[in-house]
């Protein structure tokens, strides 16, 4: 049996301890482990986006990180953001423009999106479709996923008491 | 033509088409539940040790080691689980002549594809089963892989099957009026030969199951991420020597499976063998490599193709002789004979022409078996079609649009039988081809190309014409004695609070079935959609039926929803005229209200109703038994199939000196029948259509010419991504078909069958004057450049 280790770190914003071995990728902790099951893993290459976590600010792919690197790092999934307007109003746009389907790649898919209006306020289209490209997404076409994004980036949005 | 419900009143405005989709709204708060995301109690973990070889003998095995792993529960052969497990043939009578072994879960004796399953290891981590699958040792003897389709049809060539005489598993022909005649006859003849690549599904959730059995009362419940949870009752019952009322399968989420997910793969029956074995609940979910060398494969077909005409440019004859690579097997049980099957008779079939020969060969390789997938056998029907309409068009310096006006099927010749043996109800080819022009303004971008030629930059305009398969019936599986349903069951309830809960055997995928079934027993019912709560994906919550495929959802799910609706509205109509000692026949329900159609107001409310029927029906007349719920089931009537129809077209820029293909526009008029949810539809067509580019631009399982797949990763197998895609735009024309009470057609295939025949007419039409011709799909910058003569 893999040895284990303890780790402290912050998760979807509470502090957290949690005990790894040294080969669980940091995907499979956040599944396996904290029952974080929006993470989803489709490629465990780094290919897909699906498994996109926010760490320490950045989003990253959690299948090609090790658990055991996150000591001290703070850690934002899909299912956090709670009382964020901006991930709110993705998410409502994200439904109401049908942005997804099988629901498999959204998770992601919403993480990539934050990360664009974080840094580019009024993407055009062709930025958000630059942007998402690291995301796979097999059953809308893109076309729903861009428009919704569009719209959140676009509207008249007060994310100025955000974090 | 008279169909059954030629004169059904029909509703064509649907109850909550503003609303999302329930479903939506949960995956958007990250609340889905996939089968990984499902941990049962004292769950151990399956992993496969694979075939490295495309083709060889298995000397001999040796699992010891393996077993002796810390955390190792089981360790199992082929030969280990015979007595569990009976072997599958995937053929059906309906395809006289069709051949292919017997199989198992594991390879037995001999691999015959790189990645075949060969040894299952169970333990309680996927990470401790796959140490395992490090320490297994098997002694092979490598065999000649047989790889390109023609290697596989060389007469003299190694054998994927020694005891067989050749490596063609079936072979058919059909032929319509003289072909032979009209090609003697004609002006012009135009003739090219395709190679089509290989693709892979590639649905973001990989494959998935957990099965659990329990001993005690040999009851099996398998969580499985399947398209079709009753077809899957059946198999595991019959191969596993179950009884049918102790299996169980649940479909929770499925991420994505666009046909992929519907055939009986070796591992997850190994899972259930496993479970079997040890008594305990096993999970396999499929790693990406994994997904990539054993989901089905799609597509793989080389076809020479002729059409000949006449000098005003009507079509005369098609002759096809269409050859398909489909791995070692015939998938079972829908077996892989149905792609090219189709794909031959939709050849020419948007078309009025007279005279058609076409043959199929099938054939064994030593590569991953092929079986349906989105729109099954259209691209390459549609593909070889309007590529050659366009050849001709050229020789005969018409345009595009004149030349397949000029040819459509049109409305003074419905219904009709296509050359390939389809009936066509009715279609509307005529008028979707001048809602495209319009909807492009062809004329500009013609001038736009013209213009921009002058500057050296190379853009092309394509079109294309299709028709599409949908709502199969019995003719589909079951007459070639498959034992998949072709009706639909729906169950139907008032719940005490006034509100409606359904479950119906159609299941849900994303596409939306869901929400559309909840749209229409809102409508039909008279209530308000967020009112009604649907169960799909389990044998034994939701009445036996086929559930999703060959888009039957909408058509046939939905008339199954309709006429339950209509049956229980029925019964509360009576239970409100029995309450308030008035006539039934003066009600109707309105927004969950009974009104008297008079006065237009509310007599009572479902909610009012509801109470006094369940909980004082002391209060109603002695021995009156309120039928609150009921249970209907539909039989697809008429023809075998209903046919949809559309026309694609595709604007690009090719870079001559890159040989990268931009992709500027795309447009699509397609006619489904009554539109039941105008979002969704047109979200089935745009995921359709990038399904269709990812096939012709992009996605190809490349091997190598050992037999070694060389595209397992996300990284080498290149599908299409947000940056890669155009905006696509949609319009409709709607003509209801009478075979279903309903009115509605489906609509899932249509985006797939012709945007990659659109896509290669448009790379052809931007070449033209460079005089290159591409003909080899996917059509990447290395086939173009050499088109090209650049390299």
């Amino acid at each position: 049996m893999d040895p284990s280790y303890a780790l402290s770190f912050k998760l979807n914003g509470r502090q957290v301890k949690q005990e790894v071995s040294p080969r669980t990728s940091l995907a499979d902790m956040l599944r396996n482990q904290m029952g974080l099951t929006a993470t989803h893993i489709g490629c465990e290459q780094g290919a897909c986006g699906a498994c996109n976590v926010v760490v320490d600010g950045k989003t990253v792919r959690s299948c090609l990180i090790f658990a055991i690197q996150m000591e001290g790092a703070e850690i934002e999934t899909s299912q956090g953001f709670e009382g964020d307007p901006l991930m709110a109003t993705l998410r409502e746009n994200f439904a109401n423009r049908n942005a997804l389907q099988c629901g498999f790649c959204t998770g992601g898919m919403l993480l990539a999106a934050r990360d664009l209006i974080k840094t580019t306020p009024k993407p055009n289209r062709e930025e958000i479709r630059e942007h998402i490209s690291g995301n796979f997404c097999r059953c809308t076409g893109y076309e729903a996923i861009v428009d919704a994004i569009w719209k959140t980036a676009h509207e008249a949005l007060d994310l100025e008491g955000e974090k | 033509m008279s169909g059954p419900y030629e004169n059904t009143e029909r509703h064509t405005q649907f109850v909550g088409q503003d609303k999302p989709r329930r479903n939506a709204v949960r995956h958007a708060h990250g609340r889905g539940k996939f089968v990984d995301d499902i941990v049962l109690a004292n769950m151990a973990h399956i992993a496969f040790f694979r075939s490295p070889y495309a083709h060889a003998e298995i000397i001999s095995i040796d699992v010891e080691e393996a077993r002796n792993l810390l955390g190792v529960v089981d360790v199992f052969t082929a030969a280990d689980i015979t007595d569990i497990c009976t072997p599958w043939v995937g053929k059906l009578d309906h395809f006289p002549g069709l051949r292919s072994p017997e199989q198992l879960p594991l390879a037995n004796g001999r691999a015959r594809w790189n990645g075949e399953p060969v040894v299952a290891v169970v333990a309680e981590t996927r990470a401790i089963a796959e140490d395992a699958l490090e320490l297994i040792d098997v002694e092979w003897q490598e065999l000649p892989a047989i790889v390109g389709i023609d290697n596989s049809r060389s007469a003299d060539g190694p054998l994927v099957h020694p005891e067989y005489d050749s490596n063609v598993a079936f072979v058919m022909e059909l032929t319509a009026g003289d072909s032979k005649d009209a090609f003697a006859n004609a002006d012009v003849i135009v003739e090219d030969t395709l190679e089509l690549g290989r693709q892979t599904g590639l649905t973001l959730e990989p494959r998935s199951i957990i099965a659990d059995f329990d001993p005690s009362l040999r009851k099996l419940t398998a969580y499985h991420s399947t398209q079709t949870p009753y077809q899957m009752q059946d198999i595991f019952t019959r191969h596993f020597n179950l009884s049918e009322e102790n299996v169980r399968v649940i479909s929770p989420d499925v991420g994505g499976s666009f046909g992929m997910k519907l055939h009986v793969y070796g591992e997850e029956m190994a899972a259930v063998a496993a479970s079997i074995r040890i008594g305990r609940p096993v999970k396999f979910i499929a790693d990406r490599m994994e997904s990539f060398l054993s989901d089905i494969h799609l597509r793989e077909h080389k076809v020479h193709a002729r059409m000949a005409l006449t000098k005003d440019g009507d079509i005369l004859a098609m002759q096809v002789d269409d050859a398909t690579g489909i791995g070692p097997f015939s998938v079972y049980p829908r077996t892989s004979a149905m792609e090219g099957n189709q794909a031959l008779r939709l050849m020419g079939a948007p078309y009025k022409m007279p005279h058609y020969d076409g043959k199929l060969t099938v054939l064994f390789q030593n590569k991953a078996p092929t079986c349906q997938y989105r729109a099954v056998g259209h691209p390459i029907g549609v593909t070889t079609t309007e590529h050659l309409v366009d050849l001709a068009a050229k020789k005969l310096n018409m345009d595009p649009f004149e030349i397949r006006r000029r040819n459509v099927t049109t409305q003074d010749m419905y219904p009709l039988k296509t050359a390939g043996g389809y009936i066509l109800e009715r279609l509307s080819h005529e008028e979707c081809l001048d809602k495209l022009e319009k909807l492009m303004d062809y004329q500009a971008l013609r001038a736009e190309q013209a213009e921009l030629r002058e500057r050296g930059i190379y853009r092309g305009i394509g079109i294309g014409a299709f028709i599409e398969i949908t709502n199969p019936g019995p003719a589909f599986y079951g007459v070639g004695g498959a034992r998949i349903s072709s009706q639909d069951g729906c169950f139907m309830k008032l719940e005490p609070s006034g509100k409606i809960r359904i479950a119906v055997s159609v299941t849900e995928q994303g596409q939306g079935t869901e929400t559309v079934m909840a749209q229409v027993a809102a409508t039909y019912l008279g209530v308000d959609i967020d009112h009604v709560d649907v169960i799909t994906g389990d044998t034994e919550r939701t009445p036996y039926g086929g559930a999703t495929w060959a888009s039957r959802g909408a058509g046939i799910g939905g008339s199954t929803v309709m006429i339950a609706a209509l049956a229980l509205k029925e019964n509360l109509l009576e239970i409100a005229a029995v309450i308030l000692q008035g006539d039934a026949s003066k009600f109707d329900i309105v927004d969950g209200e009974i009104i008297d159609i008079a006065t237009k107001r509310s007599v009572i409310s479902l909610s009012e109703l509801g109470r006094i029927a369940y909980f004082r029906p002391d209060t109603l007349p002695a021995d009156y038994h309120p039928q609150l719920s009921v249970t209907r089931h539909y039989v697809p009537q008429g023809t075998p199939f209903d046919f949809t129809n559309g026309v694609q077209a595709s604007y690009l820029e090719v870079d001559v000196e890159t040989g990268i293909v931009k992709l500027l526009d795309h447009w699509v008029v397609e006619d489904c029948g009554i539109i039941l949810n105008r979002q969704l539809v047109d979200e089935q067509i745009r995921g359709g259509v990038v399904h269709g580019l990812g096939g012709i631009l992009f996605e190809e399982c490349l091997y190598s010419p050992e037999g070694q797949l060389m595209s397992a990763t996300m990284a080498d197998y290149l599908a299409p991504l947000a940056n890669e895609m155009p905006d696509i735009h949609i319009a409709h024309c709607e003509t209801p078909t009478n075979m279903t009470p309903l009115g509605a057609k489906g609509v899932g295939e249509a985006g797939t069958a012709a945007a990659g025949a659109v896509v290669l007419n448009a790379v052809n039409d931007a070449l033209h004057p460079l005089d290159a011709t591409l003909r080899t799909t996917p059509l990447t910058p290395e086939r173009i450049l050499t088109a090209l003569g650049k390299i």
